[in-house]
């Protein structure tokens, strides 16, 4: 039985804002379902009340003194944009419906 | 006078003695890079005049008698996924192109103040992705031994260009083995710290709770003295250990009389690993005998469920990284969309390559509803039981040996397209990252023309003691000193 679908490959693609031709998406199905068939052997292990690591060295969250500091020059926090205007950002329209806005 | 193939101290000698300057020596390493490039492709990007203006400010402080360290004016290389002010940083993909950093990573900064000369930025896979330096936007990197075969990766530029005498030393970064492997490919040292030792401020992010930078070296010491000066507590990265950066150089004395090796039996099994790699590593472990070192199995039950762990939790963290990759801030952004949603999807779609993409795809599927716990916190889970297989191990070994990699340097395109089986060659890697544990890969023989690495792993911020091992094998053996003939 597969594992993971063509219809799941595309449903996952959209949620990571991808998307991917007819050709792809059939590849990665058949691809990910062999990795997700190998990673089934986990099943095997007995993890019965075993806590779940997220980093290997846990430290504490430091904590510093709540001070202000000079922030980022905002000419260069835009400087890579693709399209800018002034310091800010500009995206294609977000809000749907009247042409002229 | 060629100091080609000179290690990092010799070429601090040198510079110390005026038997050489600093504008020699990085002329000498940009002209190599250039003269190679055509050939082994191990650089992204070179910055010449920059290069050479710090190397004649390099000269300038000598002469003032005030150099910054014993590094002042040496040439390394850094791996395309570190920002450097003013300077592109693509991780090998076409969604950064264009990107100039306004910043530089801690790691960099501090090879900066000690007088290093960048010269350029080394070759990877796309965002770190991958075992062979094939999946790059630029095209892959090759082996400097044998130009058909690759020099590993995902650090396969650092690796190729340390190992063709280009650079005396170059940083990497590893997340499931990306400088270790290619250390082992590529017949030269590479390290990989305690996670949480050397600062990730400035590294682009893969998995985050596995991504190290460490380094390539011609030898141990010259590994020691680079991580002293890269290590060391950070307030700019939250998990950075508080702790100041050790001091490695006082343990490279040679002596490795008493010290219990381990070796796993798990690592030993002949299945899935090529017969000339084991025999390379038990000759290696003999030699460590005959220093004086105590030998003694050990195991690690849960090595066999590494790389689903591994790939599980590393796709899981990769695919959120990356979702900051929309064409709004930075880098590349596909024309002609209508809606934000439909700029997203075309930026995305267009800026990522193949792997990459298949690796968002796994991890956004293993941590959405329904498959979370089956994948994702299972992964987890196994990780708590791989990490306390160490804690055990180490109660009983100083340092544990292993292949760094089941085989020797593969041919361009033999795996790429079977991605299972490029993930199956990081067996003996991804657990250190896992684990948090430091790592070093270092030569120990050859096997049909193409180098053996030898893994030696310790316990969490034993550096010095994977140093020391590694610097009294290298007394013994000729291994390290092997240079590539046929490199161009």
């Amino acid at each position: 039985m597969a594992r993971i679908t063509r219809d799941e490959v595309e449903k996952v693609a959209a949620l990571a804002r991808l998307s991917l031709g007819d050709e792809a998406a059939e590849r990665m199905a058949s691809e990910l379902d062999q990795i997700l068939e190998y990673a089934q052997t986990l099943a095997q292990v007995d993890t019965t009340d075993v806590e779940p690591t997220a980093h290997a060295i846990p430290l504490p969250t430091p904590l510093r003194e709540d001070r202000a500091s000079p922030p980022l020059d905002p000419e260069l926090a835009v400087a890579n944009a693709p399209e800018r205007e002034g310091s800010a950002f500009v995206v294609p329209k977000v809000i749907e419906g009247d042409e002229e806005g | 006078m060629s100091t080609v193939f000179e290690t990092l101290s010799e070429l601090s000698h040198k510079l110390a003695s005026r038997e050489v300057s600093a504008v020699e020596l990085v002329t000498a390493a940009l002209a190599r890079a250039d003269a190679t490039q055509s050939t082994l492709h191990a650089f992204a990007g070179l910055r010449p005049d920059r290069a050479r203006a710090e190397a004649a400010q390099a000269d300038a402080r000598r002469r003032r008698g005030e150099p910054r360290s014993p590094f002042d004016g040496v040439p390394i290389a850094i791996k395309d996924n570190m920002v450097q002010t003013g300077e592109p940083t693509t991780c090998a993909s076409r969604i950064l192109e264009g990107f100039v950093s306004p910043y530089t990573a801690t790691a960099v900064a501090r090879l900066e103040q000690a007088g290093a000369v960048v010269i350029g930025r080394t070759n990877m896979d796309e965002f770190a992705m991958g075992s062979s330096t094939e999946h790059s936007r630029s095209g892959p990197t090759r082996n400097p031994w044998r130009l058909a075969n690759t020099p590993g990766g995902s650090s396969g530029g650092s690796a190729a260009a340390v190992a063709a005498g280009i650079v005396p030393a170059a940083l990497g970064s590893d997340t499931g083995g990306s400088i270790r492997q290619p250390a082992s490919f590529c017949g030269v040292v590479g390290f990989k710290p305690t996670y949480g030792r050397v600062s990730r401020w400035g590294l682009v992010a893969f998995a985050s709770s596995l991504d190290q930078i460490g380094v390539f070296t011609r030898s141990a010491r010259d590994a020691a003295g680079l991580l002293e000066l890269i290590s060391g507590h950070d307030p700019f990265d939250s998990t950075s250990i508080p702790e100041p950066a050790p001091e490695l150089r006082p343990a490279l004395d040679g002596d490795v009389s008493g010290l219990v090796v381990g070796l796993p039996k798990e690592c030993f099994v002949p299945a899935g690993v090529d017969p000339g790699v084991l025999a390379a590593v038990r000759d290696a472990v003999a030699e460590l005998e005959r220093a004086g070192a105590k030998v003694r199995e050990i195991s690690l039950p849960h090595t066999r469920y590494a790389i689903a762990t591994y790939y599980l939790i590393a796709t899981a963290e990769a695919s959120s990284n990356l979702a900051r990759y929309d064409g709004v801030r930075y880098g590349r952004r596909a024309r002609g969309a209508r809606s934000l949603t439909e700029m997203y999807e075309r930026t995305r779609s267009e800026g990522f390559g193949e792997e990459v993409k298949r690796r968002i795809l796994l991890g956004t599927y293993v941590l959405s509803a329904g498959y979370y716990d089956a994948y994702y916190r299972k992964a987890q889970q196994v990780r708590t039981l791989l990490r306390g297989d160490f804690e055990r191990a180490f109660g009983a070994c100083d340092v544990i040996v292993t292949p760094t990699s089941p085989e020797v340097a593969f041919e361009l395109g033999a795996k790429t397209s079977d991605p299972l089986a490029m993930y199956l060659s990081d067996i003996y890697t991804v657990s250190a990252n896992l684990a948090g544990i430091p790592g070093v890969s270092i030569p120990c023989g050859m096997l049909r023309g193409l180098p053996v690495g030898l893994q030696l792993l310790g316990p969490a911020l034993g550096e010095a003691v994977l140093l020391r091992v590694a610097d009294a094998f290298e007394r013994r053996t000729p291994h390290h000193a092997r240079r590539p003939e046929s490199s161009p």
